[in-house]
């Protein structure tokens, strides 16, 4: 940088301030190169959640009250919803943690050429559209679709199931939406840990499972920890695969917002449902961050 | 191959025999992750309506239907013109502000790196929501430049955070040698410093074009009438019934980013 280049003593002195002012200037500068993406998130996003934020607190008479939140609080309905929103959220990130460990693990165990080629089963699922994914199980577990056929062609059950527009069909299509936000993270922290470890391991006498329980897995938690957080972020706030395979049946907090705008037009109880929504997810993701870098979690699952 | 079963799979000495019903859960996965979008390309050039697998008799009705309705003839271009202008502005904006912070240093850039990832921590829903109130405001609800607004807002971290992690491995000392050889610093950005994180920079591109292509909720919102996106048609029609017209888009669609992406891959290779 320029004030590196000014001497400290002798008759330069006086261009030191000068020099001092200039990176000082040309700092200023860089940083004003980020200045307008912070406008638009200013005027495109903050300015309006604020607003909700705001409406939030406004009653129907149109004066402060708290009753969009009392509702939440006193309601069976807004219970049930969120009963349903937290199940649902966890049993997709149990399902996840159990599908996506050992695949990972396999895949962290693999030559990295290898790796890298299966690495594209979990690739291009989390690049293909969701919408597409989620039509897709649609199409192979209605009534008549794909999977009810083979099932019963092969004699494992005689009526067609109802596999779709309930809570099997929601969970069937986000486990497999999310398990790559579950993968990603994990595969690198496996990756990460050094092959040493439990090369010393074995050489001091532990059979491969013991390596595995005493040294792989503590050292694969923060990976694990960092997919499940991220899996259970997005669970809470999903929308489109509930809404498409849960047919009405599973009513999440993203559905009753989307329905409180476009049915009863109640700006004030989305909004309420949305700030607590946004605060439950912050929160957890701020507690998690005393725990491990966001920037990993994030990077991790960058979509 | 029974010698292969027998042999250490690692050296803590496990062999693959022991593995093999781990190689076998993760191909289960693996198929589970890939098989159901790949088999919804067959099906959709199946005659039948309720999208036989395999086709018994093949066809191609649900692409005419799909290419002969003006209906997703203009939601196809409204998406592709708002994927494109997305992009146009996400990663400009991005690019600027992933190297004003790199290259300032101030105290705060770590304030304002965390400011510039909050899309990705706010749930979509809510934002969906928030920009329709906003875009109810200013009238702009179902105009392509608000579905756009609001897509660069989706778009911009994801440039951020691709641009950013490719800096920290930049040493910026190759900037100062080229200013220090005469060039401006606006000359040495872009002849230094742009070819190195050019990879970073198009992967930003183009996970811009695809976070607004492939966006649902805040297009339902936001986007509609002339302007409606063809993801929003899908959704719709998706919750009336299974046309198997969709399938023809998906299959379409699947094309679309497959395509995308190994051009990134290619363009990556070619780099390095």
């Amino acid at each position: 940088m320029a004030d590196a280049a000014a001497p400290s003593t002798g008759p330069a002195r006086p261009h030191a301030r000068t020099l001092r002012r200039d990176a000082r200037l040309e700092q200023l500068a860089l940083f004003g190169l980020a200045s307008p993406a912070l406008i638009l998130l200013l005027a495109v996003l903050a300015l309006p959640v604020g607003w909700l934020f705001y409406l939030s607190f406004i009653g129907n008479d149109g004066g402060f009250s708290l009753q969009h939140y009392e509702r939440m609080v006193d309601s069976k309905s807004y219970a049930r919803i969120f009963r349903t929103t937290f199940e649902v959220s966890l049993i997709t990130t149990g399902l996840c943690i159990l599908l996506g460990y050992p695949l990972a693990y396999l895949l962290s165990q693999l030559p990295k050429r290898m790796a890298a080629l299966c690495l594209l089963a979990v690739l291009l699922p989390f690049w293909t559209s969701l919408l597409v994914r989620t039509y897709a199980w649609l199409v192979l577990l209605q009534r008549r679709g794909l999977i009810n056929e083979w099932g019963m062609s092969l004699g494992l059950w005689s009526e067609p199931l109802a596999l779709v527009h309930n809570l099997s069909g929601t969970l069937i299509g986000m486990v497999h939406i999310m398990l790559p936000f579950m993968i990603l993270p994990l595969y690198g922290s496996m990756r990460a840990i050094p092959a040493d470890l439990l090369n010393a391991s074995a050489n001091l006498g532990a059979r491969p499972s013991e390596t595995f329980r005493h040294v792989f897995l503590p050292l694969s938690m923060p990976g694990l920890f960092a997919g499940s957080l991220l899996v259970f972020v997005l669970c809470l706030g999903f929308y489109v695969t509930p809404a498409v395979l849960g047919g009405g049946k599973v009513i999440m907090v993203s559905m009753r917002i989307a329905t409180d705008i476009e049915l009863f037009v109640n700006w004030g109880a989305a909004s309420a449902l949305g700030v607590v929504l946004l605060v439950l997810t912050l929160g957890l993701l701020y507690g998690a961050s005393r725990f491990l870098s966001l920037d990993r979690v994030l990077g991790g699952g960058s979509r | 191959m029974i010698r292969w079963l027998k042999r250490p799979a690692t050296a803590t000495q496990i062999t693959h025999g022991q593995r093999l019903w781990l190689y076998a859960l993760g191909g289960l996965v693996m198929l589970f992750l890939i098989a159901p979008t790949l088999i919804v390309i067959p099906m959709s050039f199946s005659d039948s309506q309720y999208l036989q697998f395999p086709p018994e008799t093949w066809s191609l009705r649900w692409y005419e239907s799909y290419f002969a309705s003006p209906a997703w003839m203009s939601a196809t271009a409204t998406s592709f013109k708002a994927a494109t202008l997305t992009c146009l502005l996400a990663t400009p904006l991005g690019v600027a502000a992933a190297y004003g912070l790199f290259a300032s240093q101030v105290r705060w850039a770590g304030a304002v790196y965390m400011a510039l990832v909050t899309p990705l921590m706010v749930p979509l829903i809510f934002f969906a929501v928030a920009a329709f109130y906003l875009l109810a405001r200013l009238q702009m609800v179902h105009s392509l430049a608000g579905l756009v607004l609001a897509h660069s807002i989706l778009a911009l971290p994801l440039v951020v955070v691709v641009v950013s992690s490719a800096l920290k491995s930049y040493d910026m000392s190759q900037e100062q040698a080229a200013r220090s050889l005469g060039a401006s610093r606006l000359a040495a950005f872009f002849l230094v410093t742009l070819p190195q994180i050019r990879f970073a920079v198009v992967t930003g591109a183009l996970l811009a074009f695809l976070t607004s292509f492939d966006e649902v909720i805040v297009a339902m919102f936001v986007s509609g009438g002339e302007n409606a996106t063809l993801t929003r048609n899908m959704f719709n029609a998706l919750r009336d019934q299974i046309d198997p017209t969709i399938a023809a888009i998906s299959t379409l669609m699947i094309i679309v980013t497959t395509t995308l992406l190994a051009l990134a891959q290619l363009f990556g290779k070619s780099e390095r």
